[in-house]
């Protein structure tokens, strides 16, 4: 029989140090210190030793001889590289790692409203730039690493949770892969950035990993009961600029003939006033960790209820999850179950009233005093009274009168099966089957008096989805210390097998009655199928010098038996060089270590929207509505479609090369690294040779990309003492991005292929991708101006095809030139984090430098012609138009193309932390007390409303509020 | 598990099974027809037949209407998309993207019908047991297949001139196809029309909406009008023959309300030889007769009496067209179908201003009977577009006539011309004298006659009008008063991303 211990572990300053793992030395059981610092154990043997381990300090072993409470300092530790790191198919000492991985564990993450587990760590890594989501409610951030490696495929990370790597295909009415996640459930957020490191997962971490681990109870944990609960307040934090009523009423007094005057009402109105409002938000979450006897235990349930300030918008999210860890035979095998479910209510505002309440007529009333269309004001056919369908839409009217619900539903779960042999105990076999399943329904409701869908009767429809993956994994894992030969092995080989089938049957859509108005269409169904061999030798000689390779081979459904086979390999090398004697003499530097590392990654994600059979001749059956009629009949047509017999994976081959560091006992430590990625066998969708195939532009293997870079970390506790701590954290990547062969024919001409599609016109775009520029270079005119500096209208520079400078007196299409890319060139990050005593404060300030935006609310809303058109209704604009007199839209003029570098404090926050509130014994209670105020302040030269715009074309983003939030945490 | 990797498509067929059933050939067939009229696989809009342009934008005969009628006096628009404003300002470069929609629609047209007629060989239909009427009907739709493929090649020659050029010998695959001189092309679509005409349906007897022989006799005596044109060779005795074929057949007569011809239920015309069907809840586009019904109507015009929602207040017509009526306010000459209320004669302004230029009313969502179509939204018309019709093979053959050629008589030619303006002007006060048959005449009798069905360009051209100071229309050429562009613009370029596409290729004169 053991005796209870207990005790509070602190660090050298004397602040209690809470989540440092308590562990009875030869066996698996062990706790966490709570927020105080303080922990229990029971039933502790006589004679045990405890071990208190926490990343970033030294590790403390303790004999617990006849005591009964053990207090402990934990000094920092200067060779915080001992530490373990999750990496994929296991784990490796962070002193053995030879790749590009950064690692961020729960106590480091933002804090706040954080709805996606993707902003836990935004400006927190460098080489990873997480733009986040609009303002909608449970919006999901876009996440590069290290720029994007390809051109149509594709740029998403591949996401890996508890070891599941999920399917980064969205499902409609969620975000994202991590969307569906509590992020108050995860534990650690590991990057994998460099292909030395991310090559274990081959064909698809061509784009980087993403590891997340979940938070899982611990043998011998005590019960442990955590609540937490957290209220916002979200406001608009600015207008898009539009002409005031009076303004308008000028304008039209002006440029309008007598019947677009006539059409001038008496109301002042704010539209945007009307669409947006301060809205509430709640995030509650519970959680239960413990032991039941062999059986640690985690469950936690969240609810997260957002609104949106948008008007109707709102997402709601229950979550809840079960992990089990049970251990037999003597800790021989290991069973980790990890079971997690979410469901999401959306309800969608319709963006369109951001759109709409810029341009609607500020003259005009809110509501008409009628009992039409729902009483609100509407443009009307003056002949039918009914609406004209080509006037902006009463923006309020849009909002209150459409009904769009989306539910998604999700699993994800995965029981991993870990067995150390008995008679081999280096050896282990690790088999985990994994499942992620997720189904979306949604209904669209439009009443049949809604100006809207009016001619049709209103709207109702449905739609729906299923996603239906498997996962099969298995790997055998042998670590040896060879300490003859100061060698240490750790070879890993396995199997992998992988199944997703994505479904999406057709409904008709019916008028708001119910009857039938458009037919169901061709369901959707489609399945893959990756297969994987891949293997990892890890051999490290005398802890200095660490050789790591791997390779992978790979299979994929999508491609044809000849070509879908790859091989990735991977080799890395780590010098530890403050091991050497020559450094032993330096006490300042704690830490030096060389890392090198190449590696080669695929990608066989397809371009949304591709059929899962791009190789094979197929025919598609045309849709009820695009039949084509003989005689009296209508037939459906059946398509040959375009296809590439010989697609293949696309390939990027990447080298790293870093120095870790670290100085005074750590207290500064970072690193710096270098890159190259060099994608070739682009998955790039480009021009057919007209009449060799069924379509005119395909997705084939063609053309390089690069993407090079540095990153730079720095990490500094500057203060620390008794009382007062402060660390200061910095990162700063610079990555340029370039295309460097874009055709099957090499061609010094190669015009491009044209994307970036914007509003306003139809089918206008403004950026390209070309030979020797960056991705989505910005492909428009030079603005010529008068020398008072206002842009003269329809006057560009005669640059001639292909950027020439002698022009031939036309401004046609080949005028235009490459001007700048949404890509930013540098993107940084900037936190800060103090404490005094039990109270805290922290920022979190992150930016982007170069980054380019096209300004498509100025171009669309900024001519006199959007004002006054021969359609029967008049429409605002934006005050832009005073400063430029333009009539006609000038939509490709570089005046609108603006430099978007940006600073914004992403996160301030403060805490209390009032320790122990209860002192029933062995119920102690923690309470712990939070503000946090989201995106505080912008700095930028940028017009529009954010210059953080994904993909760079800035056009009525649904804006991000500001957020304030207070929250409380309660342990027990 | 190694199999799985072999995963075969749910709802799709491979082109290895879709041949087997014969009850598919027609639904294959169907969507040869249905590139001219549709844009992709679903209605309105969505998995498009061609990409990099928008949808509904990149309709055939959206496109090739454009191409036809915004680069000459019949038409404006006053949208200023991307370089859309090029075609009437004849500035257009390799790189717009309206003539690339083009060219990739008529090679889209081409590999779809090269699938279709390789798949439908005597052999392959022997190969799969395929017998009886269901081969029978699979060699009239082949031919159907060909038609439409020399259709497509003829619009090349026509716009482009000397083009890449494949077959149905050319399997599907990466390769880059030769080019084809102009005149070479026009030999083997000469060939072709001529190798399908028997095994065509007889005229009027194929179900409407497919073309029969006559379609093919009328295609063969605008290639033959033209040929001086396209080959350096007058061929207007081949072109008297085979109008001549088409009129004497007596199938088609013309219908006796020149304004109802262009209406929703203008299924029912005898005089329409070749229409592109649309429907308004079964064939749906943003192209096509979407495009040409809502983009005529704007300013003053009631989008009701059109049988439609809205107007896209976009198209409107030059003093050019106006002007070769002697009296354009339809009380004579009911062809004359010119909105003027709130509308300028004048263009002062093309882009966004809808009431510079004379708006036109011919195409309408209603039926004869006033009722709008069926598409209770009021988005897509029913109206087909007569890509053929009768009138415009009595304009060719008295046209033929006029240039010298032979088998026909100067008198007939003027009885077919008479016919037309009797059917005009509802009695003879319109007919005119021998002596006033004219090739002037014909080329404006066209423009009153046909103007906005797809003419006007290759009119122009074959007269020496189109690029010359000769003939000169507001804002031709972007300024105001009209002006002569270089004559190498009677063809359009190669669209640029062909030519790094297809090392063979050689640029167009000029471009």
């Amino acid at each position: 029989q053991g005796v209870t211990l207990t005790g509070v572990v602190k660090e050298a300053d004397g602040v209690p140090l809470p989540g440092v793992t308590v562990q009875v030395k030869g066996t698996n059981r062990g706790t966490q210190t709570n927020a105080d610092g303080s922990y229990q154990l029971t039933n502790v043997p006589a004679g045990s030793a405890l071990i208190f381990s926490f990343i970033g300090k030294t590790p403390q072993e303790v004999l617990v001889g006849n005591r009964t409470a053990v207090d402990v300092v934990l000094a920092d530790d200067s060779k915080s590289l001992q530490e373990v790191v999750v990496v994929g198919y296991g784990t490796q000492r962070r002193k053995d790692l030879t790749g590009a991985i950064t690692s961020i564990s729960a106590e480091e993450f933002q804090k706040g409203n954080i709805v996606n587990p993707e902003q836990l760590v935004a400006g927190k890594l460098a080489g990873v730039s997480i733009t986040p989501p609009s303002g909608q409610p449970g919006g999901g951030s876009t996440i590069r690493i290290r720029g994007g490696s390809s051109l149509n495929a594709s740029n998403d990370p591949l996401v890996v949770i508890d070891g599941v790597p999920v399917d980064n295909t969205n499902i409609s009415g969620a975000s994202n892969a991590l969307s569906l996640i509590n992020p108050q459930d995860i534990e650690t957020f590991t990057v994998l950035k460099d292909a030395s490191a991310a090559a274990i997962y081959g064909a698809r971490a061509a784009n980087g990993v993403i590891l997340i681990t979940t938070k899982k109870g611990r043998q011998g944990d005590q019960l442990r009961v955590s609540v937490s609960a957290l209220g916002s307040v979200s406001q608009l934090v600015n207008q898009v600029p539009v002409l005031s009523a009076d303004q308008f009423r000028d304008v039209i007094g002006q440029t309008g003939n007598a019947a677009q005057q006539a059409l001038l009402g008496t109301a002042n109105t704010n539209w945007q006033d009307q669409i947006y409002q301060t809205a509430l938000s709640g995030d509650y979450n519970a959680s239960v960790t413990g032991s039941v006897k062999n059986m640690p235990f985690r469950a936690s349930f969240g609810y997260l209820n957002q609104n949106g300030i948008l008007k109707t918008s709102n997402f709601e999210r229950f979550s809840g999850s079960l992990g089990l860890s049970p251990r037999f035979f003597n800790n021989h095998l290991r069973v980790d179950v990890n079971l997690k479910g979410s469901i999401i209510n959306n309800v969608f505002a319709d963006q369109g009233a951001i759109g709409a309440a810029v341009a609607f007529d500020p003259t005009q009333p809110v509501y008409s005093g009628q009992d039409t269309y729902g009483g609100f004001f509407e443009w009307l056919d003056p002949a039918t009274g009914r609406p004209n369908t080509q006037a902006t839409r009463n923006p309020l009217g849009l909002l209150m009168q459409k009904q769009d619900l989306t539910t998604v539903k999700r699993s994800i779960g995965n029981v991993q099966f870990d067995y150390k042999f008995h008679f081999l105990p280096e050896l282990r076999a690790n088999l985990n089957l994994g499942y992620d399943l997720s189904s979306s329904t949604g209904t669209i409701f439009v009443p049949a008096d809604a100006a809207l869908q009016f001619n049709r009767g209103g709207q109702s429809s449905q739609s729906a989805q299923t996603r239906d993956n498997k996962t099969l994994e298995f790997y055998l894992n042998y670590v040896k210390d060879l300490r003859s030969v100061s060698s240490r092995v750790d070879v890993t080989a396995g199997y992998s097998y992988q199944d997703f089938i994505r479904k999406s049957p057709s409904f008709p859509e019916l008028t708001a009655n119910g009857t039938e108005f458009t037919p169901a269409g061709v369901p959707f169904e489609t399945q893959y199928t990756l297969l994987a061999f891949f293997g990892r030798a890890n051999y490290t000689f005398k802890d200095r010098y660490t050789l790591t390779a791997t390779l992978r081979r790979d299979a994929t459904s999508r491609f044809s038996p000849e070509t879908r086979w790859g091989w990735f390999p991977s080799a890395g090398f780590a010098w530890n060089i403050k091991e050497e004697s020559f450094l032993q003499g330096a006490k300042a530097l704690s830490a030096l270590k060389l890392r090198i590392g190449y590696g080669v990654t695929g990608q066989q994600d397809l371009p949304s929207g591709l059929s899962d059979y791009p190789y094979l001749p197929r025919y598609t059956l045309s849709d009820l509505t695009a039949q084509y009629q003989f005689g009296n009949s209508f037939y459906r047509t059946l398509r040959a479609e375009g296809y590439d017999a010989n697609l293949k994976w696309e390939e990027t081959q990447a080298l790293n090369a870093a120095i870790d560091y670290a100085f005074f006992d750590g207290r500064i430590s970072g690193s710096i690294d270098v890159y190259q990625k060099t994608t070739k066998d682009l998955l790039a969708t480009i021009p057919v040779p007209a009449g060799s195939n069924l379509t005119n532009q395909i997705l084939t293997n063609v053309g390089n990309l690069e993407n090079k870079g540095v990153e730079f970390t720095i990490n500094t506790n500057p203060v620390r003492n008794e009382r007062h701590n402060l660390d200061v954290g910095f990162n700063i990547t610079y990555n340029q991005n370039k295309i460097t062969n874009l055709s099957k024919v090499p061609s010094p001409n190669d015009p491009g292929v044209l994307v970036g599609g914007i509003t306003g016109g139809t089918g206008n775009t403004v950026q390209i991708q070309t030979v020797g520029f960056p991705t989505n270079s910005f492909f428009v005119y030079q603005q010529v101006y008068d020398a008072s500096g206002k842009p003269l209208e329809g006057v560009y520079v005669d640059r001639g095809r292909n950027g020439e400078t002698t022009g031939d007196g036309k401004i046609t299409i080949d005028d235009r030139y490459r001007y700048q890319s949404a890509n930013p060139k540098i993107f940084l990050g900037f936190t800060s984090q103090y404490t005094y005593g039990k109270f805290s404060a922290g920022f979190v300030l992150r930016g982007n430098i170069g980054n380019y935006v096209y300004n498509n609310v100025r171009s669309n809303y900024g001519a006199y012609r959007n004002f006054t058109n021969a359609l029967g209704f008049n429409a605002n604009g934006s005050p832009n138009v005073l400063e430029t007199g333009f009539v006609n839209n000038q939509y490709f003029s570089d005046y609108y193309v603006e430099n978007g570098s940006f600073l914004r404090m992403d996160n301030f926050n403060l805490g209390y932390n009032f320790g122990k509130v209860s002192n029933r014994p062995g119920k102690g209670m923690n309470l712990r007390l939070s503000a946090t105020a989201q995106n505080v302040f912008v700095i930028t030269n940028y017009t529009g409303l954010d210059p953080e715009v994904s993909g760079g074309i800035d056009n009525n983003l649904y804006p991000r509020p500001r957020i304030i939030s207070a929250g409380l945490n309660l342990d027990f | 598990c190694l199999q799985d990797l072999d995963r075969q498509p749910v709802y799709d067929v491979t082109s290895a099974s879709v041949y087997k059933d014969p009850a598919n050939y027609k639904q294959v067939l169907a969507k040869l027809y249905a590139v001219l009229a549709v844009s992709g696989q679903q209605g309105p809009a969505g998995k498009p037949d061609i990409a990099g342009i928008d949808e509904g934008f990149s309709n055939y005969l959206r496109q090739y209407w454009k191409a036809q009628e915004l680069t000459t006096d019949e038409a404006v628009i006053g949208w200023n998309d991307g370089s859309l404003p090029d075609y009437h300002n004849m500035n257009w470069s390799s790189s717009n993207e309206f003539i690339t929609a083009m060219y990739n629609r008529i090679f889209y047209m081409v590999t779809a019908t090269n699938e279709f007629i390789r798949e439908t060989t005597d052999a392959k239909l022997a190969e799969r047991g395929i017998t009886g009427q269901a081969a029978t009907d699979a060699r009239t739709f082949r031919a159907e297949a060909r038609f439409l493929r020399a259709l497509a090649y003829t619009h090349a020659i026509d716009l482009f001139g000397s083009v890449p050029f494949v077959t149905e010998t050319d399997a599907v695959g990466s390769f880059q196809p030769r080019q084809i001189s102009r005149a070479e092309l026009f030999t083997y679509v000469e060939t072709e029309l001529k190798a399908i005409e028997e095994e065509m349906a007889a005229p009027r007897a194929a179900e409407y909406g497919r073309a029969d022989r006559a379609a093919a006799w009328t295609l063969l005596a605008k290639l033959y009008l033209n040929a001086q044109v396209y080959t350096g060779t007058a061929r207007y005795t081949d072109a008297v023959t085979y109008a001549n074929k088409v009129i004497q057949s007596n199938a088609y007569a013309l219908d006796a309300d020149y304004s109802k011809l262009f209406l929703a239920d203008n299924g029912s015309s005898r005089e329409i030889i070749l229409p592109v069907t649309f429907d308004g809840t079964r064939t749906k586009t943003y192209g096509g007769m979407t495009f040409l019904v809502h983009a005529a109507v704007g300013g003053k015009m009631s989008p009701t009496s059109f049988g439609i929602n809205s107007g896209w207040a976009g198209l409107r017509t030059t003093k050019g067209l106006v002007d070769s009526f002697a009296d354009p306010s339809g009380r004579t000459d009911t062809r004359a179908l010119f909105f003027t209320d709130g509308q300028n004669l004048e263009i002062n302004e093309v882009l966004n201003k809808f009431e510079d230029g004379y708006a036109i009313t011919k195409f309408k969502n209603v039926t004869s009977a006033g009722q709008p179509g069926s598409d209770v939204e009021g988005n897509f018309p029913d109206t087909d577009f007569p890509l053929f019709r009768l009138a415009d093979v009595y304009l060719m053959y008295a046209e033929a006539v006029l240039r010298g050629g032979t088998g026909g008589d100067a008198a007939t030619a003027l009885t077919y011309v008479n016919l037309l303006r009797q059917r005009a002007y509802k009695g003879t006060t319109g007919n005119i004298t021998a002596t006033a048959l004219t090739l002037d005449f014909i080329l404006s009798e066209r423009a009153r006659e046909l103007y906005w069905e797809g003419h006007r360009r290759t009119d122009l051209i074959r007269y020496g009008r189109f690029t010359e100071a000769t003939y000169l229309w507001p804002f031709k050429g972007g300024v105001k008063a009209g002006r002569a562009v270089e004559s190498f613009r009677t063809v359009f370029p190669l669209p640029a991303a062909d030519l790094i596409a297809n090392p063979n290729l050689k640029q167009n004169t000029g471009y």
